[in-house]
């Protein structure tokens, strides 16, 4: 989980260039992503994970802070 | 960047196929503003229209690199067929990635064989760019969405069995498979465009069309963000490509000319003007192609960083071939202006690469937004 963290952290931190971004806050609420975050997003947690993102995870919850993709992940790789 | 020897393979077989069926026929499809029947059979049974799937759906699966080498090749020839080939695999992408099992099982296949063809429909009369304010609606009754609304510019639209169209659902933007024949869906041709005239433009109406709940691609709200834009990823790729392949035609053609044409007692290639506008043409269509190969290599290895790069390929490379199909006509004078020489139909087709899968202005403002955001 840590180890994940640290990779989340690291892929979003070139977004968020001028704001250390904590665990729980919310990324989408700080207007610094732009429309094609969320592909990227997808593309990240997949070739970095080996996970497979499919519809129903396309809840704006999993996706919304540092720590709810990190849960996502965990429950995708388990 | 190198081609491996499997691509550069590829390559040859889409250049031969190219030269023996489409480029013979690109002056037909732009006069008569349709594609020849026996054109769109010829790809389906190289299987091109299967390029960008899997072999278990009966695709070619080439990888990313190699369906740019095929989209330049084809878009050298005739940019309507290339246009075919984006918003055919722009449907069957999006099938893949964030359809049902369902929809994979029921569509894929006979999309890889092109015994159906699709067709991506997002733009509206009064909606371009600003895509996720779509004015198009369905609204769930008992089994079925019914959708009214309007689509406008919709390539291929006169022949595609099957759209993907975004409409508001909950007031969100969301997908939606429709078939051709959907009570309610009538289609209107639209001819007399500038360019790539053979793409069978058709605008969309849609009253009260009933169409089976289970046709919703993905689920509501994520129509734009995840599917529409995985679409448009490709559509641009392939439209990136399409305009190297175009640049590549212009240059060409140039240097054809440059060779024969013989004025103040020698060839046009001998005027150091022409030869700037050669060298220019050269080199910018080198640096499209680069620009593409890296995109799409990339997208083989899954980067992230690949939509962007796709991005700036395909804003260079439709800046680049307009420049090259002016520069084009310039040297052919007169008979540049004429039907006796194709690149007055180049610089017509270059135009509307510059409008198609988000303009030059779109393209210049989340460009310039992302570099001073990362850089």
């Amino acid at each position: 989980m840590e180890t994940t963290n640290v990779k989340v952290k690291q892929f979003l931190s070139k977004f968020f260039r001028k704001h250390e971004l904590q665990d729980d806050e919310d990324i989408f609420s700080l207007g610094f992503v732009n429309s094609l975050f969320a592909m990227q997003l997808v593309m990240f947690l997949e070739k970095e994970f080996g996970i497979k993102v499919d519809n129903k995870d396309l809840d704006m919850s999993n996706f919304k802070s540092i720590n709810a993709i990190c849960e996502l992940v965990d429950r995708k790789a388990s | 960047m190198e081609l491996t020897e499997k691509q550069l393979q590829w390559k040859d077989e889409f250049r031969a196929f190219v030269d023996e069926v489409v480029v013979p026929h690109a002056d037909v499809h732009d006069r008569e503003q349709y594609l020849e029947p026996q054109v769109i059979q010829k790809m389906k049974e190289k299987g091109y229209l299967g390029s960008m799937l899997e072999k278990k759906y009966g695709g070619m699966e080439l990888d990313w690199v190699t369906i740019g080498i095929l989209n330049e090749e084809i878009g050298r020839g005739c940019s309507s067929v290339r246009n075919l080939l984006t918003v055919h695999g722009m449907v069957a992408l999006a099938i893949l990635r964030w359809g049902s099992d369902e929809q994979r099982n029921h569509w894929l296949s006979t999309m890889a064989a092109g015994e159906k063809i699709g067709a991506f429909a997002l733009t509206e009369p009064e909606v371009g760019s600003d895509a996720k304010n779509v004015q198009t609606t369905a609204v769930l009754s008992d089994d079925h969405y019914v959708l009214n609304g309007h689509k406008k510019w919709i390539t291929m639209g006169q022949i595609a069995d099957v759209f993907i169209v975004f409409a508001q659902c909950e007031g969100k933007p969301t997908a939606f498979l429709v078939e051709r024949d959907s009570p309610g869906l009538t289609t209107t041709p639209i001819d007399s465009l500038l360019g790539s005239r053979g793409s069978m433009l058709a605008s969309l109406h849609f009253e009260n069309c009933k169409i089976p709940k289970e046709n919703m691609v993905g689920t509501v709200g994520i129509g734009l963000s995840h599917v529409g834009l995985h679409c448009l990823d490709y559509g641009r790729y392939t439209v990136a490509c399409g305009c190297v392949g175009l640049g590549q035609a212009c240059l060409e053609q140039s240097l054809q000319y440059a060779r024969s044409r013989k004025q103040f007692g020698s060839v046009l290639g001998e005027n150091q003007l022409i030869q700037k506008m050669l060298t220019e043409m050269t080199v910018n269509v080198k640096a499209a192609r680069l620009l593409c190969y890296h995109a799409g290599h990339l997208k083989d290895q899954i980067d992230p960083d690949s939509i962007m790069e796709t991005w700036n390929a395909k804003y260079f490379a439709s800046k680049m071939v307009n420049q090259a199909a002016s520069d084009a006509v310039q040297i052919h004078g007169a008979n540049g202006c004429s039907g006796d020489y194709p690149v007055e139909r180049y610089l017509r087709d270059a135009k509307i690469n510059e409008i198609i899968e988000g303009t030059t202005q779109i393209h210049e403002m989340l460009i310039s937004k992302n570099s001073l955001r990362n850089t």
